[in-house]
């Protein structure tokens, strides 16, 4: 609401296009809307978000259990690691379409490529702090490997797991724009570097506010309740 | 028939300088009857600990043999630590119902809960539990798999001596109940005669036997603390050597 208010009132001191009153991009944002315009690009970019999400967390996920499990290949695999890192988001997205062509599969793969990196040193953090003495009572108690995974390790990764979670989110949308800008024919990235060619400031906030809206729903409906339910049962 | 058979020949752990090792055990020889209740009592840091590692197979770096149970039998194990490591994200029933095989009843998990004075905690989770409510809890879990051998070590340590005592009469219940072979780990003299068959004094590192002593004691006289107390005392005279690991 503050936002709203301050917003407003620099709108209209400066009264120019530049910065459009909340009430010119409102109005915007609801033309998109009734043509299809916006959901449609929203819907692509939201698309690609989930494959290339969902496809780096498991594979980070399986990578950071393993390097955090075992020595070896941590200390082989430790140096790649931190100069993939380390490698520009920007770098990894031209370089996936000059070698695979402009094509969707090279989009989701350079967002992959950007976001594991990190979502595998998460979650191998979590896996070297796993606790010694409940891994040992399971194994104690003959405890299978199914067991142990779901009831045992996965509880423990969980914090590291919503970290990584949460981080990814925010990093991915905003490499996808990137992506989608230099690569695709639609999608937000596509459509914000329209606008900017147009100067059209309206409908680049119109856009941010539908996908800050997304992701805020994201958080409150999927997240949020995560979180409250694995932590239940902490005093 | 003996239950647990041992002959380590050495275990050692590396220093902490990372040059030469540490001898932990040395020429370690013990043979536990089935049904037998043994308290191996020896000073903290002897390698108590790393020995019941060893007979539960969490350690299997040593020079030596272990039998467990009849050979080519698979002998089930239950251990009872010294912290009691509950799951802290399952409820007491549900840490109780994990360990156990898809084809046990779960009636028995109602009947240690009532033994254990439990019932009405169950549904809690471990976090929000006593300490000695969590040792119970961990002894639960340990006799509800039907173990044909129980390791414990130092289950009653940190606990006040009321609430020792009292888990330790219901451990006995327990025990007596389902008969099986005990191995407990302590250095409280008191706590071991009033629990053993037999008492093995073990000394400090490199761990081996110093001296084995059957309690005469009959289990319906344990409970007088004054009884416990004389054997103490001639155990101290007759047993001098004894001294010096408590």
């Amino acid at each position: 609401m503050v936002l709203l208010v301050v917003w407003q009132a620099l709108a209209s001191y400066i009264n120019s296009d530049l910065l459009p009153a909340p009430a010119t991009v409102a109005t915007v944002f609801w033309l998109e809307f009734m043509t299809g315009q916006l959901p449609y690009h929203l819907g692509v970019t939201l698309l690609r978000l989930l494959v290339s999400f969902f496809i780096a967390m498991l594979l980070g996920c399986a990578i950071g259990i393993a390097l955090g499990r075992n020595k070896k290949m941590d200390a082989f695999f430790d140096n790649w690691l931190v100069i993939s890192l380390n490698v520009p988001a920007l770098v990894t997205i031209i370089l996936c379409y000059v070698w695979f062509g402009l094509i969707e599969s090279a989009a989701i793969l350079a967002v992959v490529v950007n976001k594991l990196p990190n979502v595998i040193v998460t979650i191998r953090e979590g896996t070297r702090r796993l606790d010694q003495d409940l891994l040992e009572m399971a194994s104690s108690f003959n405890f299978s490997k199914h067991k142990m995974l779901l009831h045992v390790i996965w509880p423990q990764l969980h914090p590291f797991v919503m970290g990584a979670t949460r981080s990814g989110l925010a990093l991915i949308w905003k490499i996808i724009l990137v992506v989608e800008l230099l690569g695709r024919s639609n999608g937000m990235g596509y459509q914000l570097h329209l606008f900017f060619q147009l100067f059209d400031v309206a409908s680049i906030l119109a856009y941010t506010i539908a996908f800050v809206a997304v992701i805020q729903l994201i958080e409150v409906m999927i997240l949020k309740p995560l979180d409250k339910k694995s932590m239940r049962w902490r005093r | 028939m003996s239950a647990i058979d041992i002959n380590i020949h050495s275990k050692t752990y590396p220093a902490i300088d990372q040059v030469g090792v540490h001898l932990a055990i040395k020429n370690l020889q013990l043979s536990i009857k089935s049904g037998e209740f043994v308290c191996l009592v020896g000073p903290s840091g002897s390698g108590k600990t790393t020995l019941l590692n060893i007979i539960a197979k969490l350690d299997k770096d040593y020079e030596g043999e272990i039998t467990v149970g009849r050979y080519n039998t698979q002998s089930k194990i239950g251990c009872i630590f010294q912290n009691p490591r509950l799951l802290p994200w399952r409820t007491v029933r549900e840490n109780i119902e994990l360990v156990l095989d898809t084809s046990q009843s779960l009636t028995i998990v109602d009947e240690l809960l009532e033994v254990m004075q439990l019932t009405d905690s169950q549904q809690v989770y471990p976090e929000r539990l006593s300490l000695g409510m969590s040792r119970r809890v961990s002894i639960i879990r340990a006799f509800a798999i039907e173990p044909d051998v129980l390791l414990m070590d130092e289950p009653f340590v940190s606990l006040d001596a009321p609430t020792a005592r009292q888990v330790r009469e219901l451990l006995l219940k327990l025990w007596h109940d389902r008969p099986h072979t005990v191995l407990f780990v302590t250095h409280d003299l008191r706590e071991a005669i009033t629990l053993a068959d037999r008492l093995i004094f073990l000394s400090a590192r490199p761990m081996s036997v110093v001296s084995e002593i059957v309690v005469t004691i009959p289990r319906t006289e344990r409970h007088k603390e004054s009884v416990v107390e004389i054997f103490r005392q001639r155990l101290l005279n007759d047993y001098p050597e004894i001294k010096q690991l408590l």
